[in-house]
């Protein structure tokens, strides 16, 4: 057996890790925003979040293969920012991996906060603790185990996605060829033990997130 | 300008609010009224919790005043809901100095020390909320708005959600914050028991309206307010005077005179509140000096009121004082042509029984 290719594993984790950073970090004002406001916007903006849950990923990547494309308007301002174009690169593969998994990290973190209700945020008002402070002293803390959920759906989603990266990252090594492209490539070519080793090494992955999310939810729930 | 300037007209689903009144800058004021009379959706207007019209200015501080309204986190108030609604990720310790850290160090009037005493939960510090008994999270709640120095506490209900025992057990710390800390307080309850027990000041409110509004031991022996002809009952305040060992007895000074009641454990010199119930105040034209009866009062009719079948009301002032808290008597309508009673006519008031209030 050939010398085995961890690239395309780190890869994946590197990709994984920088999508769900950056998915915390906006989705979760974005999660605060839908699960507070009673303006008109909320169910359309809320299904537009949710779109990738029901969209093939091919129809998601097509459409962002057009407009991070070279005549797309995307493409276009990325190019007279002097970034270049994005498809075919690792950043074209995060920015369409935070758009897919978008809805596994928001409707978590949405589902939290609605649960806490008003009252926790009007008596930190009431104790002197300002729009932002109650936010993070009070909304965050309890919203403990959404922003478990929401990390590890949005990590484990990304390390699995096929369609998205076929389409706006295509099978570039170091590049953007990530975990789910190399199986896909090693059973093309019939090299049947390296995607085994890929493959099991996935369930495995797969099963004890779902398990680490089983026992930390329900310890957390135990001490609130 | 002092006193607390409350003025709203807000609306709430279908439910509208519209109320306005002037209470006083110390003690208690009780919002009392029925569930749905708008009390709470008052409280929640002061404390900004709730949008409204209006305007709100307390001892001379502008917290709202038409569309400009000071947000919640800059009033300088504490807030005590229903249900304690301690962080349920916080010690109790932490729950305590939440609003107490956020205060800069020289706007901070109630040392924590204080505070924790007062309310007695110095045992609880290290515990977390999930493990208090109802009335005990209470306790940390109130000692945790006390902490953030308001300059108004609101309390919405702070005893409904508890069972009799925690209510009694809390009645008397509510009782030494009235008595303590020159913190005006607005009191939101239903119970008239409990307002009779703590509050100064009442307003009552009806299906969103002002009902009336006044001193508190007026406005309870309002005839016209009364919700139960046979419970009327005035409620005086007085001090304990002294003990008269050998009898059993304790005597109160009272604005009406000295009153007799069985023994309390009170030293003299505490302040309390005595019911007297309007079926144990009877009328006489003259002092009898051969009765069993220990207090008699001279008085004057102000008003006589026919409330049931062959039963009236009659409203008294103390003839020494025309403005005094006055007393109810539940005399019947036979008596009154007998004795020629009408209003202005000087009597005396008997009074067969008297009760500590709690």
């Amino acid at each position: 057996m050939a010398q085995f290719d961890w690239q395309p594993v780190w890869l994946t984790l590197q990709l994984a890790g920088t999508t769900t950073l950056l998915l915390l970090l906006v989705g979760t004002p974005f999660a605060w925003w839908l699960a507070r406001t009673r303006s008109f916007w909320k169910q359309p903006v809320g299904a537009v979040v949710a779109l990738p849950l029901v969209l093939p990923p091919t129809v998601l990547g097509f459409y962002l293969l057009l407009l991070l494309g070279p005549k797309g308007v995307v493409g276009e301002m990325t190019q007279a920012l002097g970034l270049g174009l994005l498809p075919f690169t690792f950043w074209g593969l995060v920015v369409a991996s935070v758009l897919y998994s978008m809805p596994f990290v928001v409707q978590p973190l949405q589902n939290a906060f609605e649960a806490l209700g008003d009252r926790p945020i009007e008596v930190a008002a009431t104790l002197r603790a300002s729009p932002l402070d109650r936010f993070f002293t009070v909304a965050v803390p309890l919203a403990r185990p959404g922003f478990l959920t929401a990390t590890v759906l949005g990590f484990a989603h990304t390390v699995g996605e096929f369609g998205v990266v076929l389409m706006i990252g295509g099978n570039i090594p170091g590049e953007t060829k990530v975990l789910s492209v190399a199986i896909y490539d090693y059973v093309e070519s019939l090299e049947y033990d390296q995607a085994h080793i890929l493959a099991a090494g996935m369930v495995g992955f797969s099963f004890l997130v779902l398990l680490t999310l089983h026992f930390t939810n329900r310890r957390l729930e135990v001490r609130q | 300008m002092t006193g607390i300037e409350v003025s709203f007209k807000a609306q709430v689903g279908g439910f509208a609010l519209t109320t306005a009144f002037v209470a006083p800058s110390r003690g208690v004021t009780a919002l009392f009224g029925h569930s749905g009379s708008g009390k709470t959706t008052l409280l929640r207007c002061v404390a900004g919790l709730q949008q409204a019209e209006g305007r709100l200015v307390v001892n001379g501080e502008v917290w709202q005043e038409g569309r400009w309204s000071m947000p919640v986190h800059r009033r300088p108030l504490g807030y005590v809901f229903q249900e304690a609604s301690l962080f349920p990720h916080l010690s109790v310790r932490r729950n305590l100095e939440y609003g107490w850290r956020r205060l800069p160090a020289a706007e901070r009037r109630v040392a924590f020390d204080e505070a924790v005493a007062l309310l007695g939960v110095e045992r609880l510090l290290s515990r977390a909320p999930s493990g208090l008994s109802g009335g005990e999270r209470q306790r940390v709640a109130i000692a945790r708005a006390l902490l953030t120095s308001p300059r108004l506490l609101l309390m919405d209900e702070p005893l409904s959600a508890l069972d009799e025992r925690s209510k009694a057990e809390i009645l008397p710390y509510l009782e030494r914050l009235h008595d303590e800390l020159a913190i005006p307080i607005f009191y939101v309850s239903h119970s008239l028991a409990e307002v009779a027990r703590l509050a100064d000041h009442i307003v009552w409110l009806e299906k969103g309206l002002l009902k009336a509004e006044g001193p508190a031991l007026d406005l309870l022996t309002r005839v016209d307010l009364t919700l139960r002809a046979g419970e009327a009952e005035a409620v005086l305040e007085g001090v304990v005077a002294r003990h008269e060992e050998a009898d059993h007895l304790t005597v109160v000074e009272t604005a009406w005179g000295e009153i007799w009641l069985q023994r309390i454990a009170h030293a003299p010199g505490h302040r309390v509140r005595v019911r007297l119930p309007a079926r144990d105040v009877s009328l006489a034209l003259e002092a009898e000096r051969q009765s069993s009866i220990l207090n008699a009062w001279p008085a004057v009719i102000e008003s006589i009121t026919a409330t049931e079948p062959g039963r009236v009301l009659v409203q008294l002032r103390p003839a020494a004082d025309p403005q005094g808290i006055p007393l109810i008597a539940r005399i019947t309508e036979r008596s009154v042509r007998q004795l020629g009673l009408m209003p202005g006519r000087a009597v005396f008031a008997r009074i067969k029984s008297v009760g500590l209030m709690n």
